[in-house]
Order: C-alpha cells, then structure tokens, then sequence
C-alpha cells in the first residue's frame, strides 16, 4: 500500500465519491406522517433535495357532499374535518351562517363558544406537542398527554353528549346549555393544568436531544411564512405578531386577556414552544370565561332558526311545526356570500360560503389550514436530513381530515 | 316614507368604514370591473387578463399590502356565459384587512396563475384544477392533488353527480382493487323542500278529480 503511493501519489482534491440520488416513497402508513401522507423524497445520500407531498388519500368530497344538505345537516361534516380540533371547525361554520342570516348568538352561548374553543386549543396543542415529540423519539410526552386529553374529552363529552365529533356549536348559538356542575370540574382542571404544562416543559424544552432534533431545524423566515400562505403557530413562530383572536376578534374574544407568543427564529423548536405557552394562555382566557359567564338562553330565540325545546314540544302545536319544518326543511339563507375566519388551534381555519336563497349552500369552500404548510415541507425540508423531514411534519401540526376534506 | 328621506338628508353621512375606503381603492385600480362591500367584506370583480398586475399591486401597493393569499377556489354557475368563478380572498397582516378577488372564466380559457406572486397558490390552484377543470395558465405543476390516481372528471362541477361514476372494491380472486361503474342499492333520493305546500294545489286522493277537469277544459265543448 504505501510503496505504490510513493509510486503514484493520488491527489485527493480529485477524490470523487459517487452517490447515487434516490427517492423513497414516505408513508402512506409511516407512523410519523400523521395519518394519510405520501411523501416522495427524492435523496442525495441522506439529504432531501426535494419533497412531493401526495395529498387526498382521506379525500371524501365533504364539499360536494354540503351543496346536497341542509344548513342544519352539515355541522357534523366539520368535526370530521379536523377530528383533533372538532370545536373550532365547528365554530367557522356557525358563524359564516349566522353571518349570511344576520343573527348573533347569546351572550351566554358566546361564552360557552369561546371556552370550548380554548378547551379544544389545549386538547389540539396536546395531541400535536406530545406526538411531535413521539416522532422525534421522545415516548413519555405522549403518555402524558393523553391522560390530560382524556379530561378535556370527558369536558366535550358533559357538554354535547360525544368525545370528540361534538356536533355542539349550531347556527345561532350551541345546542344545548353546560349541565349543572360542569364549569366548577372545568375550574378545579383550569387549577391544576398548569402544573401539567410545567412538568411537560421538564421533559422537553431543555431536554438536550429535544434541542439537537429541533432547533434550527426547518427555520422559515418572516417573508417565507407570508408567501406560503402560513397562519397559527408556524406563523407566529416566524415573528410575525398575528392572531385572528386579537386582530378580528369573534364572539367574546374581544373581552377576554391574552397575550399572543411570538418566536423568533422560525425554527421547529419555536413552533414547539408557541403552541407551549398558548396552551397557558388559553387556561387564562379559560378561566376568565367561566368568571364573565352569566345564565341565559344559549340559543337565538328565533324558532325560525334554532329548534325549541323537546318539552314545549310536547304541548306546544307551533312549537311541533317549527320543529318539524327545521329537522324537515330548515331554513332557507338569503343570497350572498361570505368568506368566515376562525383561528382553530392550527391557525387560519376559512369558510368561503355562498348561499342563493335555497335551504342548502350553493357551495362551500373550506379553507384548511394545514394544506398551506404541507405545501411549504419541500422549501423548508430542502438540504435537510431525512429524519428532519420527521420532525418539520411534525412542527407543522398536519391532519389529513382538514387537507384532504 | 317621505319624512324618512328627509331625515336622511339632515343627518351628516356617516363617515366611511374602512372597508368602504378599502373598495374605492381597488375600484380605482385598472382592470377591476366593480368592488364593493358586501356583508362587511370588500369584493373586488376583475378583468381576466389584467389579473397578474393587478394582484402584484394588491401585494406591493403601501395602501393594500395583500402580503397572503389565504384561499383560492373555484365556484361553478352552469346557467351564465361564463360558467366558473375563481375567488381568491387575500389578506393583509400588516393592515388588519383582507379583500375577495372575483375572475370569471369558462372550461376552456385559462386564468393567469398567480404562483409567480404568491408560491402559496400553487396548491389552491392545483385544487381548483381537479375539482372543476379550470385551467391556469403559467402552472407549471397542474398536476391533480385531491381525487385518485387516474381519476376521470371534475367531481365539484354541478353537473358531476354526487356518487360518482366508479366505485372500487378489494377483488379476492384478482388480488387487486378494482374499479366498477357505480350501483346503487336504492335509488338516489333527492328531496325538493324548495315549495314544500306552496305548491300543493292538487291535495293527496284528488289526482282523479283534477284529471278529469283538465281533460274536460281541453275538450272543445259539444254542439248542439
């Protein structure tokens, strides 16, 4: 060996290792695509040169499917959008509705809508924080997590009868008021979550190998987040100050006290500790609900619109007919069009709605969140290592009920 | 009726909101037909081909600053010249504001993508491709994103029915998935609430009753 190099030195500048670039197809059943993504990564070695997300795997023509039902009957398609967050989805439809009738909800059933929405924050933030970390290899997170999640689901569960499709908020209102007790278990929870969130910042943010997997990784600037069309705590996460709660509030958001968590880098680790400290935020904004709460009807008054109740039913002949023709008929919404933002746990949730006339949309939009990030994985995985793909996948908080409507 | 009118005409206009300051704006920018607000939502109906300069202003001009495209789709009017509408509802984060962009197209002429101004619309304009065949022109990746591999048709257009053409089922003996012309166990029921008694001027039971009487208006009368 070393007599032939003295015979013919190789220069190593020419030293030429040949890699052959490959792609591999990433799920549709990888336990870390977070459900039904197909991603083609096209590898160099280990480093992803470019990523071709296949979407619509979970694709149920949930559009087509509301032009053929009534206003009433299409409530329930929301929860199976995003089933993580179905609260919020919920939320956006109600409201676009009560927009285009021009009703608004109670007091009352606003309070009751902005505390489940916040409950359904926490239970959001939880899943994705805990499963995040589960990609990146971290198991106890997850075990945690879930048995705060069940709290929160037992909360959805007293208050519409289901864990998680609810079906709670309608048009006009929510369908039915807390049962007795309800806001004091919410209140004792609202106490000790946040001993929960401190022992789960233990576990992760100054946890070294939580560090080496996510910062810096996945880092999307300012601009990059506008163009891509970024919303929520990818968003927020860039430096970019915005929260629909705050700057084009809804419901009771105007009257309740929150700061908004910014990050600074744009990194996965950023994104992780936005959705951190808004689960903090929302147990306040919780808290200040069940404080401004007063009793009264949780539903508009008008029978045209919300159905009375089962016992006036019993007695009542036009309470009978109304009931009748709005689980029959429903009711029919002037024309026009609206496009209604929400701020669900993922941030810009949109419903584009045109109504013209009948007693069912013409057509409807769903603007899901997490199309736009899934979008932006092959800008923000480029040059990144394979496993990184992982952890960005994560950061952004995918569901395919949402993408893939 | 009239003192109302008068008394509109005492009272100061109110000041514009701002959306209204919003809509003169855009109105006022070239190839914009008409914008207005409506519902509290400035909508702005554009010309085709003025489309690609004119959202660049919407991004770039001081005054409006779209730094995002939230949301683009299609919306299908069979009845009007111009069967398809692409909506894309732009928000600007550093004003508070956001406006819906209005293009009206048919199944042939393409629409001028705007993924050279914003990346985010690739995916939207993707999706408004599939679900009704409406063609963007300057896509370079106008690939299908939301049916399946292969699939036929734009399934959001109001003349694709709601079961579809195919369905597919696991085949035991073929090993493989395979696809089928749809069948349906029972009929495709499609309820008509629209006039539900209004319309009923033939009560159930006097079909015969009413018949009759048609027939015997139609009859010229007997002579004689």
């Amino acid at each position: 060996m070393s007599e032939a190099q003295a015979v013919e030195p190789v220069p190593t500048a020419s030293k030429v290792v040949e890699i052959d670039s490959h792609s591999i197809n990433f799920g549709p059943q990888h336990p870390a695509a977070h459900g039904v993504l197909r991603l083609i990564l096209e590898l160099d070695g280990e480093v992803v040169e470019r990523a071709d997300p296949h979407i619509g795997l979970l694709h149920r023509g949930t559009e087509k499917l509301i032009e053929y039902r009534t206003y009433t009957q299409v409530t329930p398609y929301f929860d199976r959008l995003d089933y993580v967050s179905p609260m919020c989805e919920e939320h956006a439809w109600a409201l676009a509705v009560e927009k285009l009738l021009g009703i608004q909800a109670p007091d009352r059933a606003q309070w009751i809508r902005v505390l489940f929405a916040e409950i359904t924050r926490v239970l959001n933030h939880l899943l994705n924080i805990t499963t995040y970390a589960l990609d990146v290899g971290a198991i106890t997170p997850s075990l945690w997590g879930f048995e705060e999640r069940e709290k929160l689901m037992e909360f959805y569960e007293a208050a519409s009868g289901a864990r998680l499709h609810a079906n709670y908020f309608r048009p006009g209102g929510v369908s039915r008021d807390l049962p007795a007790g309800l806001t004091d278990r919410i209140a004792a929870w609202a106490e000790s979550f946040p001993k929960f969130i401190d022992d789960l910042e233990g576990l992760l943010t100054a946890n070294r190998i939580w560090k080496q997997r996510t910062v810096d990784i996945g880092v999307f600037s300012a601009e990059q987040a506008l163009a891509w069309g970024f919303s929520g705590p990818p968003l927020r996460a860039s430096g970019v100050p915005w929260d629909l709660r705050r700057a084009q509030p809804y419901d009771k958001y105007a009257e309740v006290e929150f700061q908004v968590p910014i990050g600074r880098n744009g990194d996965c680790y950023d994104r992780y500790l936005v959705r951190l400290v808004e689960m903090r935020e929302s147990v306040k904004i919780i808290r200040q609900c069940l404080a401004k709460m007063q009793p009264g009807p949780v539903k508009v008054q008008d029978r045209k619109f919300t159905p009375p109740r089962r016992s006036e039913m019993k007695r009542s002949m036009e309470a009978l007919i109304h009931h009748f023709k709005l689980y029959t008929e429903g009711y029919h919404v002037p024309e026009g069009a609206t496009y209604t933002v929400v701020e669900t746990p993922k941030g810009e949730f949109g419903v584009y709605l045109v109504a013209d006339g009948t007693n069912r949309p013409y057509r409807c939009k769903i603007r899901p969140t997490g199309f736009a990030f899934l979008q932006a994985v092959d800008e923000m995985g480029r040059k990144h290592m394979l496993a990184d793909v992982c952890a960005i996948i994560g950061s952004l908080d995918v569901v395919f009920g949402e993408i893939d409507r | 009726m009239a003192e109302e009118v008068q008394a509109a005409e005492a009272a100061p206009p109110p000041p514009p909101t701002r959306e209204q300051v919003l809509a003169e704006a855009i109105a006022g920018l070239p190839g914009v037909h008409a914008c207005g607000v409506a519902l509290g939502e400035v909508v702005a109906n554009v010309d085709r081909d003025a489309l690609p300069d004119l959202m660049v202003t919407l991004r770039d001009d001081p005054r409006f600053a779209f730094e995002q495209v939230m949301d683009l789709c299609g919306v299908d009017w069979p009845e009007r010249e111009l069967r398809f509408e692409v909506v894309y509802n732009l928000l600007s984060v550093s004003l508070n504001q956001r406006v819906r962009v209005i293009v009206a197209t048919d199944a042939e002429t393409p629409v001028p993508s705007v993924s050279e101004v914003w990346p985010a619309a690739t995916w939207w304009e993707r999706e408004a491709w599939d679900m009704y065949g409406i063609v963007f022109s300057g896509q370079s990746d106008l690939r299908r994103i939301l049916t399946d591999y292969g699939f036929e048709g734009h399934p959001l257009r109001k003349d694709f029915p709601l079961t579809g053409y195919v369905e597919v089922r696991y085949d035991e003996d073929r090993k493989a998935v395979v696809y089928e012309p749809v069948k349906l166990t029972q009929d495709w029921r499609q309820f008509d609430f629209l006039s539900p008694w209004e319309g009923l001027t033939t009560l159930p039971g006097d079909e015969k009753v009413h018949a009759e009487r048609a027939a015997s208006h139609r009859a010229p009368p007997a002579k004689g």
